[in-house]
């Protein structure tokens, strides 16, 4: 079977439909898969509900499908950097269910796993645990939460085989492993696509089982959102 | 003078000890960077996936593809390691950081903390610090003693709880208060900031405290 696609719009052909649930790696917009975000955009598929940490920037990464009002519900667990998010949100047109950030990343890890719920102490006590079960397991309270999938994960990955196994670069790793094993179908975009082989079998993150479509995007443009820095004469080194 | 946002990210790193892993929250207790002291050795965890952050980079080596949790663009050393968010809030919900330094809007007396939401107001979520505070063995909160003219320091949070009973110690810029959270034994303040006096903090102050036997001396 033929993993690799040309471009982004044809690795997610067949797999859109309204009113599904997507889920889309990144934190902030450090490893998003910004390609098949714009052919999600393109293909005009609407009523989304979206799994993802945050939601974008006005103009870049979800926040491209905020503006074309395609997604119905967020879910998140920090949306901090969007003006629009904030404006659609209080007009009562989206929808924002928020997880802490942990207790996001398990639930899509168990998903993932088939482990359809599980414990946590993360929010006992809190508007989070209500209408939740909750159980003690040696003097502890915890909370159960429920595992989750997705219908489509979308992840971005450095480099990638076209078996599907996936390497990922310093910090953009983020939710993209655990997204991947969490879609019933998960399309990745990766920077450099390469043969079986060419990576370590040691240094592969993500194994091919967990990735159904791949498509390379050697021109990905990545936005860096607080750039900090520090002059070169305060480490005292020489200028 | 009540101390200033560095002088309390300053006694806030007195907190730390040799061998500490730590996540440090947005603000202040992002600073209390600037004074682990020579020789020792911490390792600063970012929940977006790094252990081992570095210091901002110098200009024109800025890489989109590594930033901390305020996604500021950071460098690596030579323990880092990078890793998912599982494995990341796995560190965090483990047990395994020793030390959350965050800010706050409330604590109250029996160790709840509040610092993510007011009702009504837009709400941007919780992040990571609801599972940093259920998950890390111990949690310092640094913060304004007082919102304008109201008291932060309470009785019972008013605003929506980030966590119950997860609080040991507050810093603020009047002085330093530590919880105990678990043992119902209260909350006591054990120091004073230079030129403040106990009077100005109990006024301040509408939780329930004792002074530490050296202050009441």
């Amino acid at each position: 079977m033929k993993k690799v696609y040309p471009d982004a719009r044809a690795a997610l052909a067949g797999l859109l439909q309204d009113g599904m649930m997507i889920m889309a790696g990144g934190f902030g917009l450090c490893g998003i898969p910004e390609a098949l975000i714009l052919a999600i955009r393109e293909s005009g598929v609407k009523n989304l509900t979206v799994v993802s940490n945050n939601a974008g920037i006005d103009g870049a990464g979800l926040g491209l499908l905020l503006e074309t009002r395609q997604i119905k519900k967020m879910i998140s667990s920090y949306v901090g950097e969007n003006k629009l998010f904030a404006q659609q949100y209080l007009a009562g047109e989206l929808e924002i269910e928020f997880n802490p950030q942990g207790t996001l990343a398990e639930r899509i890890r168990a998903g993932g796993a088939g482990i359809p719920a599980f414990y946590t102490k993360t929010g006992v006590g809190t508007l989070i645990a209500d209408g939740k079960d909750e159980h003690e397991f040696d003097g502890e309270k915890y909370v159960l939460e429920r595992g989750l999938v997705a219908d489509l994960s979308i992840v971005h990955a450095w480099k990638g085989d076209t078996e599907g196994n996936l390497v990922y670069r310093k910090t953009a790793r983020n939710f993209n492993p655990v997204m991947a094993t969490a879609g019933r179908v998960t399309v990745a975009e990766v920077e450099k696509l390469v043969e079986p082989g060419e990576i370590d079998p040691d240094h592969i993150i993500t194994p091919g089982v967990f990735v159904q479509r791949i498509v390379p995007v050697p021109n990905a443009e990545k936005r860096i959102e607080q750039r900090t820095t520090r002059k070169r004469s305060e480490a005292g080194e020489k200028i | 003078m009540p101390w200033t946002r560095e002088q309390m990210a300053e006694r806030a790193a007195q907190e730390l000890r040799d061998g500490f892993y730590v996540n440090l929250g947005i603000g202040i207790p992002t600073l209390v960077s600037n004074y682990i002291p020579a020789g020792m050795n911490v390792q600063l965890q970012s929940e977006n996936g790094m252990l081992g952050t570095g210091p901002f980079p110098f200009e024109g080596e800025e890489d989109p593809d590594l930033i901390n949790a305020g996604k500021q663009t950071v460098t690596e050393l030579p323990t880092t390691s990078y890793f998912s968010s599982a494995d990341s809030f796995a560190m965090i919900r483990g047990g395994h950081i020793d030390l959350s330094i965050l800010g706050a809007m409330q604590v109250a007396e029996n160790g709840d903390l509040a610092n993510w939401m007011i009702p009504g107001k837009m709400v941007k979520g919780m992040g990571g610090a609801m599972d940093l505070v259920a998950g890390v063995k111990k949690v310092v909160i640094v913060m304004e003693h007082s919102a304008k003219n109201d008291p932060k320091l309470l009785k019972r949070c008013t605003l929506p709880l980030t966590g119950a009973g997860v609080v040991d110690m507050v810093i603020t810029d009047l002085g330093v208060f530590t919880i105990d959270k678990k043992g119902g034994g209260g909350m006591i303040l054990i120091e004073i900031a230079p030129g403040v006096t106990a009077k100005e903090i109990s006024e301040k102050t509408e939780a329930t405290y004792r002074l530490a036997p050296r202050l009441a001396a």
